[in-house]
């Protein structure tokens, strides 16, 4: 159905050209940077005990962060879809808001609530034993709040699209909330669970701005892989800047491959 | 593709259209529960910024947003973002429109590749755009430490945008108006002008709006790839960091009220197109 026009080959030509200079080519020379001198620069690495613990460090930041807003989000989704209450209108437009916050702006807002010295709350929690700042909770809140409306923006279209005549039936038939939950919304919804996961984890692992705000990028402790990569490059050592931008540019583009072949395509339905 | 992840206007839309049941004891509860989190994480801190920022009294905000270096930061944030917005609502629509319209070998590799800026972490994205154009550039192109740097990390991280909000539109689009007005005569440029553009607009719009919000709030990709020259090519969120790294909160909090400002009214203006939107279909 294509129609044979030049104009078709313009148009084809110059995206493919954008794109490949835009992304694809500048993508690919990081892999080759990596490998410049074979798996020397890998193994400079995973040699290195700091980068492993803040490879470690991202990792689990970003499986709490991810584990929070799955929780929160499908039953957000929920509350959202199936519900009325006052002020939904409103609350649907403030979950979109940390996609449009700079990093930098979701680090201070948390230095000035949850700061040790002169936050609102910092202090009183610093007494009770719990620091934020310059600590992991920081790092974990602060991905938490940069990844927040992935799942939401995943789940509420499926949920809408399935609609609920199956779990009224569930209801009818005697089934108590949990049991309708798991049994029929659940596995209608998996799909769109799985994709905000796996958006929500490649986000997770490679936030950075709001990190560095409030981790205070201490090596060995509270520095992360994405603080790793900064470091490495500054201090002129680009091979292990290039390999730890590497692994972490290896986890998103497999997120972004698998959410593609699992997605089931508008053409194919 | 990933339509759903970029495409504010439609699921915010759908969110608010139908309605449901009210809420009883446990739904009650999980939302109380909800909203408890959201606030500690999201809305108490984000109001702390503005009565941090608002502290000093207008006088004092004034002078922060208006000191000489903060000034050309922001002058140079707002007008790069607008620059990449107007380049992405060329190139976005043209790129939805092959998506949508071509059938060639590969083009899921290029669905793909559209979606790498959104999962790319943004100092790797910084790295990347670096090896190309940066010192060691294979082309020849050195644009490091210049303003053309801040331009193409923009173009970079803002890619997918107006390509996600317009692809799912266009492709729902219904080819038969466009044979009918073909048949009468009309131009492919006027089919399009007449026909296809004016549906178009609404999601053009929202990722216009959302490609601006992103663009002025970008800091990671510019850390290695802008040098962070002061009144060159340092951006508003650098010179917040700067502000708070010399523990001068207040200041930093005037400017980032400045960038609140503006998320704030792409948000109201996302809203507003979405609005339209519904009244319409």
């Amino acid at each position: 159905m294509a129609e044979r026009r030049p104009g078709r080959y313009v148009a084809r030509l110059i995206v493919v050209v954008y794109l490949f200079l835009l992304v694809a080519w500048p993508l690919f020379l990081v892999g080759q940077n990596t490998f410049d001198g074979g798996l020397e620069n890998l193994r400079s690495i995973v040699e290195d005990p700091d980068v492993v613990h803040a490879l470690r460090l991202s990792l689990m930041v970003a499986v709490i962060a991810v584990v929070i807003n799955t929780v929160f989000g499908v039953g957000i989704s929920l509350l959202l879809v199936r519900y009325e209450f006052p002020g939904k209108r409103l609350l649907s437009a403030l979950l979109d808001v940390p996609l449009s916050v700079s990093p930098i702006v979701v680090g201070l807002s948390l230095v000035l609530v949850y700061g040790g010295r002169n936050g609102w709350f910092g202090p009183t929690l610093e007494d009770a034993g719990i620091q934020v700042i310059f600590a992991t909770p920081g790092i974990v809140m602060a991905t938490v709040f940069v990844a927040l409306p992935l799942v939401i923006r995943e789940v509420v279209p499926v949920l809408e699209e399935v609609g609920d005549e199956q779990e009224q039936a569930a209801r009818s038939l005697g089934a108590n909330g949990f049991q309708t939950f798991w049994r029929i919304t659940l596995p209608a919804i998996k799909w769109g669970v799985t994709y905000g996961v796996v958006l929500s984890l490649a986000r997770s692992l490679g936030e950075f701005g709001a990190v560095k705000v409030v981790s205070g990028n201490v090596l060995g402790e509270t520095r992360t892989a994405t603080l790793v990569v900064e470091e490495k490059y500054l201090n002129f050592d680009k091979g292990g800047a290039y390999a730890t931008a590497f692994l972490l540019a290896l986890v998103a583009v497999a997120a972004i491959v698998v959410v593609s072949v699992l997605r089931p395509k508008e053409e194919d339905r | 593709m990933t339509t759903a992840t970029l495409a504010p206007d439609r699921s915010a839309t759908r969110r608010s259209a139908r309605g449901g049941r009210r809420l009883d004891r446990y739904s009650g509860l999980g939302l109380g529960v909800a909203m408890l989190w959201f606030s500690l994480l999201v809305l108490i801190p984000l109001t702390a910024v503005v009565v941090t920022a608002s502290e000093g009294g207008w006088g004092g905000f004034w002078d922060a947003v208006t000191n000489e270096q903060t000034a050309a930061a922001i002058r140079l944030t707002v007008g790069t973002a607008l620059g990449v917005t107007v380049v992405n609502v060329v190139m976005g629509t043209l790129i939805a429109w092959v998506l949508v319209r071509d059938r060639f070998f590969g083009k899921r590799l290029l669905e793909i590749l559209i979606d790498i800026p959104f999962a790319l972490p943004t100092i790797v994205a910084g790295l990347v755009l670096l090896s190309l154009y940066g010192p060691e550039s294979p082309l020849g192109i050195d644009v490091h430490n210049t303003r053309i740097a801040v331009f193409l990390a923009f173009l970079f991280v803002t890619l997918p945008f107006i390509v996600r909000t317009v692809q799912p539109v266009l492709a729902e689009l219904d080819r038969e108006v466009e044979e009918a007005a073909a048949s009468l005569g009309a131009s492919r440029f006027t089919t399009f002008r007449r026909i296809i553009l004016p549906s178009l607009t609404p999601a053009i719009a929202a990722g216009a709006a959302l490609s601006f919000a992103r663009g002025v709030s970008e800091y990671g990709s510019l850390v290695l790839l802008s040098g962070n020259l002061p009144m060159r090519t340092e951006v508003t969120s650098v010179r917040i960091l700067s502000s708070i790294e010399n523990d001068n909160l207040d200041n930093a909090s005037a400017v980032a009220a400045v960038l609140l400002a503006i998320s704030f009214a792409v948000i109201v203006i996302l809203d507003i197109i979405q609005r339209r939107v519904i009244r319409r279909g």
